[in-house]
């Protein structure tokens, strides 16, 4: 599925919740199911910095598309993650880049986005997009 | 005067208001605190009626603006009792205070291999300006470790100190454990070896009666926005005898005696300190607020937020999972605490869906918060204004809040 499909299907889901309460239920499921990540990859190199809740985030590369893992110390962060992983992860560095994410404004979780939020979500995008864009640059090399 | 919590809320328009559709619950005063309408007004009516620079001008503006900033420096000097009103200084707030006497006392006083000593629970303000003024200086920076329960170690503190330490930096109340450090005794124990002690009252100020001469503190630092006055205005009261011997921090207008290129010769105190147009309409505020807390009374005011402070640890002693950082016997009004398992920023996000305003994180004191190997904690702090209602909605709030995340 493409990033705008992905993000509309999210869209979709929030819908539903009429209450924000049902809203941040959701946002906690969804970050107790983020997939775990390897240990190896919780590592102070692939911490972002985001003074309040850690967030570590890896990117691997397969078939022409960019995969994300990441965690963080905090389950709201980790539901916000999961959501951005599932738009993002198995896109190519194009389609990653272009990317706006208007979804997470949409569906009314902007304020933890606000680069004045200190919880490592707005560092993290900016990582998920210069990976892509180093492994871009990197296989337009070849 | 009675103390009447709900007649005092009204002063400050701020409160009556909701956030995300539920009546402002603000336990974030050890951040800053609101202003009440007297704060308020007093700005808009000075910049409305008497703006003007001061101390240069012979019009009627600039007298009257003079006369005022000059008055609220006489009401700061009676509000700490200090013995002369050239020992008042007016910065921004602590930090600047802090910034002022490490860098100008540094210059003078601190050689290389001499030591700054200060403790464990600072806050970010009176760690990084003593660093910076060792690094300068070629001198070293010591510390007093903190107990468990988030207390000074006094018998540290008396062996720490030796004939190298040059002056003692330390807080009057913690802003991350809400301890209230024993700073007159501290003090006492300094100066029996002729050792300066800065303090940092930047949370004692607005909550219990301050007498610098009592404590004899060398320097006493605090900011006017944690009192119920603006950001923006802070004072640094210095015993006459230090100001004198130390340089200028800046230069500039107001400053100066005399100019020439050759020579500049300082002004006298407290102008040396004051370098350039100062914020007249905050300061102007800052009386205000002054007049406010002694209007209501200090010692009123300092009974009713322990009755708070009791009441807050009782009710968070009793939700499951959760811990008080910070235990000492003798505290102010500001609780830090955890959850076993749920992280501060996930509590605070919800709290802050139910309307209620605390902090979460390391409250500018990062090595206090690797001392306990915790990350961060959640802090609910305490003025005037709240209500034993408020710590009701709170703990309502956290039980909800907790369940949302089992
Ligand atoms: C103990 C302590 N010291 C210093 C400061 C710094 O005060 P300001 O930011 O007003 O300069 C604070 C404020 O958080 C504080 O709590």
């Amino acid at each position: 599925m493409s990033i705008r499909d992905l993000e509309e299907q999210i869209v979709g889901e929030f819908m539903v919740f009429d209450d924000w309460m049902d809203k941040y239920n959701h946002i906690i499921e969804m970050g107790k199911d983020l997939p775990k990540i390897e240990d190896k990859f919780k590592i102070d190199n692939n911490l972002i910095p985001g003074c309040q809740s850690r967030v570590w985030l890896h990117a691997g590369f397969e078939e022409g598309k960019v995969f994300f893992y990441a965690d963080s110390d905090a389950v709201i962060t980790k539901g916000i993650i999961n959501l951005l992983i599932r738009v993002l992860s198995g896109q190519t560095p194009d389609e990653i880049l272009d990317s706006k994410l208007e979804f997470i404004d949409r569906i009314g979780l902007k304020e933890h986005l606000s680069p004045t939020r200190s919880n490592g979500l707005t560092s993290m995008i900016k990582q998920m997009k210069l990976y892509a864009l180093v492994i871009k640059t990197k296989n337009g090399e070849n | 005067m009675i103390f009447d919590v709900q007649k005092l809320r009204v002063d400050f328009p701020i409160l009556n208001q909701q956030v995300h559709g539920k009546p402002l619950v603000y336990f974030d005063n050890a951040a800053t605190t609101q202003k009440p309408n007297d704060v308020i007004g007093s700005i808009s009516d000075y910049y409305n009626t008497y703006n003007s620079n001061i101390h240069r001008g012979v019009h009627f503006l600039s007298q009257k603006a003079t006369n005022a900033y000059e008055s609220v420096r006489d009401t700061v000097r009676k509000f700490i009792n200090a013995e002369h009103r050239h020992e008042i200084i007016f910065t921004r707030g602590t930090t600047e205070s802090i910034n002022l006497i490490a860098t100008s006392f540094g210059k003078k006083f601190l050689k290389p291999g001499d030591e700054v000593l200060i403790s464990w629970m600072e806050h970010h303000s009176n760690i990084v300006p003593w660093q910076m003024a060792c690094e300068e200086r070629g001198a070293l920076l010591k510390v007093i470790p903190v107990s468990d329960k988030g207390d000074i170690e006094t018998d540290s503190y008396l062996k720490l100190l030796n004939e190298k330490t040059k002056i003692v930096a330390i807080t009057h109340v913690s802003n991350a454990l809400g301890t209230i450090v024993p700073v007159k005794e501290m003090i006492a124990t300094a100066h029996s070896r002729n050792i300066p002690v800065l303090v940092d009252g930047a949370q004692a100020i607005s909550h219990q009666q301050v007498d610098v001469r009592d404590l004899d503190a060398d320097f006493y630092c605090f900011s006017g926005h944690k009192m119920y006055a603006p950001m923006g205005i802070g004072i640094l009261y210095g015993k006459e005898k230090w100001l004198e011997e130390m340089p200028p921090y800046q230069g500039g207008g107001e400053m100066i005696q005399d100019v020439s290129f050759v020579r500049t010769t300082y002004n006298e105190l407290p102008f040396k300190f004051e370098a350039g147009t100062p914020n007249v309409g905050d300061a102007i505020g800052l009386e205000k607020a002054i007049n406010y807390i002694l209007s209501i009374g200090m010692k009123e005011i300092a009974k009713h937020e322990h009755e708070l402070l009791t009441y807050a640890t009782e009710e968070l002693k009793r939700i499951n999972g959760i811990r008080i950082i910070g235990n000492s016997d003798n505290k102010a009004a500001v609780i830090s605490f955890i959850h076993e398992t749920i992280h501060p920023y996930d509590i605070g996000t919800i709290l802050d869906q139910l309307g209620i305003a605390i902090r979460t994180g390391n409250h500018c004191a990062q090595p206090l918060m690797d001392r306990y190997g915790i990350q961060g904690t959640m802090r609910a702090s305490f003025a005037l204004y709240n209500t034993k209602t408020e710590i009701d909605i709170l703990y309502n709030s956290l039980l909800r809040t907790i369940k949302m995340f089992s």
